[in-house]
């Protein structure tokens, strides 16, 4: 979606401030608050791509005007109200009120270390062959869907070089809606920074996005 | 610039919501911040190009969090302050500390009457013929200026149909910095939807906009 | 809610923090309540990302790089295999690519959708990388905001920013320092820093070692 997330190229927001000696979480509830979002995934049910579409789906002003954590807080709220497995006014009351759903397997404290060695790959099997190769000139498609997306604003409609194929990849266009795993094959893409920018763009800067196929037309 | 202002084609934001025998002024305040302004440009301080630079080169996350009025009086604070009508102090302080130097003549309500009636007309005799006629296709440039710009970013790099010349018009980009007037031929420009916006958008939508010579080229 | 502040600091006032302690511990305890969690499980999420997976990691792939040729060259072909052999990869880290700096072309990563960050060798990414002037400017401004780091590359390097878009996450082997001929892995490891394995910075030279 075109929301505040969608931030490459945008200005206005003063330099970048690097804080020394940044600690890896601000305040407790931050620790717990990225715990409880990894925890929660597969008792949950959700997917990556719908979770990161749930931290975007809102107002840009709230994104924008929210911590980073706050954001993630948010997002595995609306997520769990959605998918019925907690209700308003247990989040007011701060304990259970209603029977709690039945949830695919709890992660145990023995398990983390395996579910994190594991992660998620995205790769998946595929019998199509690629309709790009490395050096074809790409076209970034003009698309606005309001639904989750990974093609950046920036791009859309600019010409760059596939510079990789690398790979059949789950889709996070449907992914995220639940419409299936719908593999796609995806590139990296190089752009020139002027290309993307304009006369201002830096001549010596190019941007590489990693693109599926289906935000890309032969140029 | 690619500030928050740039809404166009955004997400996220909800339904439009009209308000039932919605008062021109939703507090008393509020018509002060118009009535502030309005006065401020009669006095001639400023333009009304530098005022809008300086309203969207508002951090984004506070734009969008501001109310209309609320975006009005914060770009006129920080118009006080750039012009040296007022200091943080006297901010601060709620009243005068120093004279203001470069005081013009006090703005009187006939002059502000004479305003309303007369308003302040953009059109300037033209520098050279127009490069473009009705019916022309143009593309909109891609272009990412850091400073003021009335080209949406929605517009960028998409072709469109010159459907009038409206005439020679003062160039925002450059008299909101202060660099002059400049003007520059003025043209309607007509997009489809579907160029704008992807292929499974509305194709009954057509967008106009007004963009200026310096930002249109022949494709 | 509107701040008449100028920057994105995650700094939050009295109320606001208090508020987020109650809020998150109101939805832990229904989650424990509810037998969707269990508490060990995020106590050891916790300690796993503030104590055992951090930057070290990617050090040690740096360090690795710059004395085994052959490690080098996998570590560009295949980065997942090559970080893996090392015993690092899983969450935000089943796709890896290794970026390589060299005096002409320098890297940097950034993630202008979210904050998608290598976590299997870097931990999880510092405030500033998540933030909107990083995403933000990155791709359009790389030079600025490298200055704002207080590097400043010469004028004909040509700087290649690689937007996460995807699973794939993105290592950069910054280049090794002079003077550190015979070094041990251990010890060169301790001049990559964090920020030059995204790009933001460059490996200490040997004089910056206290």
């Amino acid at each position: 979606m075109n929301g505040g997330q969608d931030l490459g190229g945008m200005h206005g927001f003063g330099p970048v401030e690097p804080e020394p000696n940044e600690p890896v979480f601000h305040a407790e509830w931050e620790k717990r608050a990225f715990a409880l979002t990894l925890a929660m995934a597969r008792p949950g049910g959700w997917n990556i791509d719908m979770g990161r579409f749930a931290r975007e789906n809102r107002p840009a002003g709230e994104y924008l005007a929210m911590s980073y954590y706050q954001v993630w807080f948010a997002a595995l709220e609306s997520m769990m109200k959605e998918r019925d497995l907690v209700a308003e006014d247990e989040i007011a009351a701060g304990h259970s009120l209603h029977t709690p759903k039945k949830v695919e397997r709890v992660l145990s404290p023995a398990d983390v270390l395996k579910v994190l060695h594991r992660g998620g790959p995205t790769e998946r099997e595929t019998n199509t062959k690629p309709a790009f190769k490395p050096g074809d000139r790409v076209r970034a498609k003009t698309i606005n869907p309001p639904t989750h997306t990974r093609l950046p604003r920036y791009v859309r409609g600019r010409i760059g070089e596939i510079e990789r194929v690398i790979g059949c990849h789950v889709f996070p266009d449907t992914n995220s809606l639940g419409a299936g795993e719908n593999p796609q094959w995806l590139y990296t893409v190089r752009f020139d920074g002027r290309e993307l920018w304009g006369p201002q763009g830096d001549p010596t800067a190019t941007v590489s996005v990693d693109a599926w196929e289906p935000y890309l037309v032969p140029a | 610039m690619n500030g928050a202002a740039d809404m166009g084609g955004m997400h996220g934001f909800g339904p439009v919501v009209p308000e039932d025998n919605e008062p021109v002024f939703h507090a008393g305040w509020e018509g002060h911040s118009f009535a502030l302004n309005m006065a401020t440009g009669v006095a001639g301080v400023w333009n009304l190009d530098a005022f809008r630079f300086k309203r969207e080169s508002l951090p984004p996350a506070e734009y969008l969090n501001l109310s209309y009025y609320g975006l009005w009086t914060r770009t006129l604070e920080l118009m006080m302050l750039e012009y040296g009508m007022a200091t943080p102090a006297e901010i601060a302080a709620g009243h005068a500390i120093a004279p203001f130097e470069k005081a013009p003549q006090p703005v009187t309500a006939a002059q502000c009457a004479n305003m309303v009636r007369c308003g302040s007309p953009y059109n300037r005799p033209a520098p050279a013929p127009a490069l473009f006629k009705v019916g022309d296709k143009v593309r909109a440039k891609n272009m990412h200026p850091t400073y003021h710009t009335r080209l949406p970013r929605y517009a960028r790099g998409h072709i469109g149909e010159v459907v009038r010349i409206v005439g020679c018009h003062v160039f925002p980009d450059s008299n909101s910095q202060n660099l002059g007037e400049d003007p520059h031929w003025l043209y309607t420009v007509r997009f489809d939807g579907r160029d704008l916006w992807g292929e499974g958008s509305d194709p009954t939508v057509r967008v106009c906009i007004e963009a200026w010579e310096p930002y249109l080229e022949t494709p | 809610m509107a701040h008449d502040h100028h920057h994105d600091h995650d700094h939050e006032h009295g109320s606001e923090l208090s508020d987020m302690q109650l809020r998150t511990r109101a939805l832990e305890t229904i989650l424990i309540e509810k037998g969707y969690i269990d508490p060990a499980a995020i106590d050891e999420l916790i300690e796993t990302y503030e104590k055992k997976i951090g930057p070290r990691n990617g050090a040690q792939v740096v360090a690795k790089s710059w004395v085994d040729p052959q490690f080098r060259k996998w570590l560009f072909e295949d980065g997942t295999a090559a970080i893996g052999s090392l015993g690092f990869g899983g969450r935000s880290g089943n796709h890896l690519v290794a970026l390589e700096n060299t005096p002409s072309v320098h890297n940097m990563v950034v993630c202008t959708l979210c904050s998608c960050y290598p976590w299997a060798v870097l931990g999880l990414p510092p405030l500033w990388y998540k933030s909107a002037p990083y995403r933000s400017r990155t791709v359009a401004d790389p030079r600025g905001v490298l200055a704002d780091f207080g590097i400043a590359l010469p004028k004909d390097t040509e700087i290649r920013v690689w937007d996460s878009t995807a699973e794939l996450r993105y290592l950069v082997v910054p280049m090794r320092p002079a003077g550190t001929e015979g070094w041990s892995e251990e010890k060169l490891a301790e001049l990559v820093t964090r920020d030059s394995m995204i790009g933001t910075g460059v490996a200490k030279s040997p004089k910056e070692l206290t």
